[in-house]
């Protein structure tokens, strides 16, 4: 099982996610922004950082890049793809996940453990969930435009097809997220999207090992 | 053509930069100043200004959470 | 000595009418307008260390784990299996104090590049701040923008921020101090050195391109002191690009790994001009710059303006003829500038050229070794120079309510818990990313040292920071002592041994009978407590002129010491970490209101400060050091500002469990109870764990002064006449208080 991280200029933890890959038992590569294909991996990573320096609107110019097209078609044919953080906000901006992300409430950056509730079910097929509905994990967060949005209806059809993958505990929401949102899945379950860092939890020298159960269920999550 | 865009947050979305800049004013002796929201101004020359639009939905906005606003510049 | 008149232009630029004759004298004619804008800027105090250069030869900067000493752009220590970590302090006071974001920023910038000059990927930053008291707006705006700056710079570049210090006293009022310190890690044979060599080899600019930030800036700045009319100096600020100084790092570490640079400097104070002329005097050569061949970004800029700019981002590289073509390569895959703009010489000289046309030649050593040295004129001053403040009841009345008696230990102990100096960091390291690259064993506030894995060299790192200007105040020399103790003492609670120092010293005006008498007894203190441990100084900064219409800054050595121990996990915490576990004072500690908080609290500050006992404490260190490592302790945490009530407190809050502590013991030392509870000075240690296994730490040289045990919910500690007990949960949101302070909106 091959896992690709993609990287783009000004991307910062996509070693740490090589070496999460790595840790949960697989292989990993990184795949260079201009490259067009994706080098036979499984599944894909759009890892945290500031591409492109967060200019404009973070991830707004990562979504152009050849590797992002190439993930885009990668997930329409069911592939899994993980974004985490800048990634997620990649994501968001390409339209593989709903929503956007906004300058945390309070306007700092925030680095903070935080606990997350695994929300919703996985998707059946082929996926083996080792994350249980309503689980915590203890994942760190470190943003600055973090706070999830999309419009109330938008919000409602989310939470209705089960969509919300994790949702920060109560009274750990460090940046006003909706409806405390932290993570969300495309319909068909193949695309996860999360601000907090499972990529730094997967090391009990370095916080808690929380972090190695999103890799491991993302790693089967083809749609 | 000269243009410029404006880029606004839209309505009913929380803008804490501008609650953040209304809130300090008074502090800084400017009273009566409300509904403060910050955006950004984008500024280009364009060859063919009908690819504008098209420009700004895909890139230098975000239509779901952005209104754009194109005005070209008079002038040289 | 040097009173700026605007009659002529050396004057101008800050040279003396001696400096000025003695320029014409080795250049055998007036210099001309480049030639006079090149010698002002590497002749002022910032560039050329006039007034500290014979002060800091007395520092030990020799040791067989020394790899790069002073005079490179870092020092670096070997850590085994051909691996070196790299490490530098360095100070951005002035562009802070005008614009804290991004001279906060850029300060963070340009001790990264100082780092991956060598060679060295960053792989921690570590900031040392001082600031005005926070009921100033100017010092809450200061605080802000700096935390924001640093943040900002750190995050996009994804080198995580891992511990630090800041610290609210008057005297900086006018003068913050910003210093940040960059630690790396290198393969030792793909490290390189400053200097030019090779005649005929190429010089290439990597990076931004140049435009007119910081004209005049940083050394100018830095050269004299701050009074009204600072504003017009806002035009010179840098403005930083963490984005692009990420591309230009991968790009020069590329560079590096593939063997296509002869040697790399960084560009930093006075730009170009600097870069260049130190490159060429460290190899012996002469080099040839032509500046129609920089990259600009913006047009119309004159030759000086050129040589002076202080764009960020920019590295100066030396580069066989025949590799060129591969360099530029390397640099447009990173998306970052290249251009060749000049040539390694034979001729000593620095020629500057505007194509065809020589705009203006120098001699090497003229320009970076014949800048006169000053000897410091230094004389005690009378007393405290500094003034005080009572302002404890007040400090009570908000955290305890009007109603608390101020008198109360319990609401003494409140009082300095949120005490903006002693209190909780965490709004401002949570504002940084700690954790980016995965090395991060121990997060800030966690431990009393930051815990770096280094699993290259199958080994860790353990970094502190630190200073106490005020502590420098009582006394420069033994304040200074007491600096270096404290950062080995906390490299000890994380189970580590020192391998090197690095330090920043922040004074005011050198041509000042006092402030010359600060620097020259905190250098005389360094030099001998650095020798009596055997840590040698591998670099440094030295920041002068801090002095406002008020008077000098306190004097600030700040110091910071990188150690090693053999595997991260085995760092402790700060905390207790069990209900049961007995709590002992190691150390000889012997505790003094002199200099303390509480004695800034009442307004009593003094001269004066007990002479540290190096060598006790160094065996307390061993003692501790190697407790951690075989598991012998718990928790170890050591008694700094607010004393050993204050550490019991923190202890306790970060376990979330009380104690029931007697200091009887200590008070036998000779100490009063409130010297017991709230004195400072070095050498104590707060250690828990298993009460036999504590005892059995007392050897020889090492006493364990039993105190008690932890649990209970409340920090309940019995002192004679002066027994407190305050609730974990009220000591916590005492410690907590800092934020509410940083973001109060209130004129």
């Amino acid at each position: 099982m091959l896992w690709g991280v993609v990287q783009f200029p000004g991307s910062c933890d996509e070693r740490d996610a090589l070496h999460a890959c790595e840790l949960s038992g697989d292989e990993a590569r990184l795949i260079w922004h201009e490259e067009r294909d994706l080098g036979g991996a499984d599944a894909v990573v759009v890892p945290g950082g500031f591409s492109y320096g967060d200019y404009l609107r973070a991830g707004a110019i990562a979504r152009f890049s050849p590797a992002m097209e190439a993930v885009a078609e990668f997930a329409a044919a069911g592939g899994p793809v993980l974004g985490i953080c800048n990634g997620f906000q990649v994501l968001c901006e390409t339209g593989l996940l709903p929503g956007a992300l906004l300058l945390n409430d309070n306007l700092r950056f925030v680095c903070r453990q935080v606990d997350l509730l695994a929300d919703g079910l996985w998707p059946s097929q082929g996926a083996q969930s080792l994350i249980e509905p309503g689980e915590t994990l203890s994942i760190p967060a470190k943003h600055g435009e973090g706070r999830y949005w999309a419009p109330e209806g938008m919000l409602d059809a989310i939470e209705a097809k089960g969509q919300v993958a994790f949702r920060y505990a109560a009274g750990q929401n460090p940046n006003g997220s909706a409806r405390d949102i932290a993570g969300v899945r495309n319909e068909a379950g193949n695309v996860l999207g999360l601000m907090p860092h499972p990529e730094h939890a997967v090391d009990a020298m370095t916080g808690s090992t929380d972090g190695l159960g999103v890799f491991e269920a993302m790693a089967g999550a083809r749609a | 053509m000269k243009a410029r865009v404006l880029i606004r947050p839209k309505e009913g979305i929380l803008d804490p930069q501008g609650k953040a800049v209304e809130r300090a004013l008074p502090a800084l002796g400017f009273e009566g100043i409300e509904h403060v929201r910050v955006g950004r101004v984008v500024e280009l020359e364009a060859e063919d200004p009908a690819k504008l639009p098209e420009l700004c939905e895909k890139l230098l906005a975000n239509p779901l959470i952005e209104d754009f606003e194109i005005e070209s510049i008079d002038g040289a | 000595m040097s009173a700026p008149a605007a009659s002529s232009p050396h004057r101008e630029l800050g040279l003396t009418d001696a400096e000025y004759e003695l320029i014409c004298e080795k250049l055998g004619r007036e210099p001309n307008g480049v030639e006079l804008a090149m010698f002002s800027l590497l002749w002022s105090e910032h560039c050329a260390y006039k007034h500290s250069r014979k002060l800091l030869r007395r520092l030990p900067t020799e040791g067989e784990r020394v790899v790069m000493g002073p005079g490179e752009n870092a020092g670096a220590v070997d850590v085994g299996e051909g691996y070196a970590v790299a490490f530098k302090v360095e100070s951005h006071n002035h562009p802070s104090a005008v614009e804290p974001f991004q001279g906060a920023a850029t300060g963070v910038g340009g001790i990264l590049r100082d780092v991956f000059a060598l060679g060295a990927r960053p792989i921690a930053i570590l900031d040392s701040l001082r600031f005005g008291e926070l009921d100033s707006v100017r010092s809450r705006h200061l605080l802000d923008g700096a935390v924001r700056g640093i943040g900002h710079y750190g995050n996009s570049i994804g080198v995580p921020n891992v511990g630090g210090e800041i610290y609210f006293e008057a005297p900086y009022e006018h003068n913050c101090l910003v210093n940040a310190m960059c630690v790396g890690i290198a393969k030792q044979d793909e490290m390189v050195r400053a200097a030019a060599a090779g005649v005929g080899n190429a010089v290439v600019l990597m990076g931004a391109s140049t435009g007119r930030d910081g004209i005049g800036g940083a050394s100018v700045l830095a050269s004299a002191e701050l009074g009204d009319g600072d504003d017009a100096k806002r035009p010179t600020v840098q403005i930083g690009d963490p984005f692009e100084e990420s591309k230009v790092l991968e790009c020069c570490l590329e560079l590096l790994a593939k063997g296509l640079l002869v040697s790399l400097q960084d560009l930093g104070a006075a730009g170009l001009t600097s870069s260049a002329s130190e490159m060429a005097s460290a190899g012996g050569v002469g080099i040839e710059i032509d500046v129609a061949q920089v990259p600009l970004r913006e047009a119309d800029m004159e030759p000086f303006e050129i040589m002076v700019s202080e764009s960020q981002e920019r590295m100066l590289a030396v580069v066989e003829p025949g590799r060129v073509a591969e360099v530029i390569a390397v640099c447009e895959k990173w998306q970052t500038g290249s251009a060749q703009i000049g040539t390694v010489t034979d001729n000593g000289l620095v020629r500057v050229l505007r194509g065809g046309e020589v705009v203006g030649e120098m001699p090497v050593e003229a320009l970076v070794d014949g800048c006169p040295l000053y000897d410091l004129a230094p004389a005690e001053p009378e007393g405290w120079i500094y003034g005080n403040e009572d302002v404890l009841a007040e400090r009570v009345a908000a955290v305890a309510g009007p109603d608390a008696d101020a008198a109360d230990p319990a609401s003494t102990l409140l009082a300095l818990l949120s005490s903006p100096s002693v209190a909780s960091k965490r709004w401002a390291f949570e504002q940084y990313d700690s954790i980016v690259g995965s090395r991060t064993a121990r997060r800030p506030e966690s431990a009393d040292a930051a815990v770096l894995a280094i699993p290259e060299a199958d080994t860790a790192i353990a970094v502190s920071i630190d200073g106490n200007g005020r502590r420098v105040a009582c006394d420069p020399y033994a304040g200074t002592v007491e600096a270096v103790l404290e950062c080995t003492q906390n490299l000890a609670c994380a189970g580590a041994e020192p391998l090197g120092l690095t330090n920043c010293l922040n004074f005011g005006n050198p041509e000042k009978p006092a402030p010359a008498w600060q620097l020259d007894r905190a250098v005389q203190g360094l030099a001998d407590v650095c020798e009596a441990l055997g840590v040698p100084v591998v670099g440094g900064n030295v920041s002068l002129y801090n002095e406002g219409p008020e008077g000098p800054i306190y004097p600030t050595p700040v110091v910071g010491m990188v150690g090693e121990l053999p595997s991260p996990e085995l760092a402790g915490p700060s905390a207790f970490v069990r209900e049961g576990d007995a709590i002992a004072l190691l150390g000889p500690f012997e505790p003094s209101l002199a200099g303390s908080e509480l004695m800034k609290l009442r307004g009593e500050l003094d001269a004066g400060l007990a002479q540290p006992d190096i060598a006790a404490v160094a065996a307390a260190c061993a003692a501790v050091r190697g407790a951690v490592r075989a598991g012998k302790i718990a928790s170890a945490h050591d008694v700094s500002d607010g004393g050993l009530a204050c550490a019991l407190a923190e202890a306790a809050i970060g376990s979330g469990f009380g104690c029931q502590v007697d200091l009887q013991h200590l008070r036998e030392r000779g100490c009063s109870p409130e010297e017991a509870l709230f004195g400072e000075g070095v050498g104590g240690f707060l250690i828990s764990g298993e009460r036999e296994k504590l005892e059995a730490l007392a050897g020889e040289g090492v006493a364990v002064l039993p105190l008690g045990k932890v649990g209970g919910a409340a920090v309940e500690v019995a002192a004679g006449d002066r027994s407190l007990t305050v609730p974990v949960a009220d000591a916590e949101r005492a410690w907590h208080s800092l934020s509410g302070r940083a973001e109060s909106i209130a004129v």
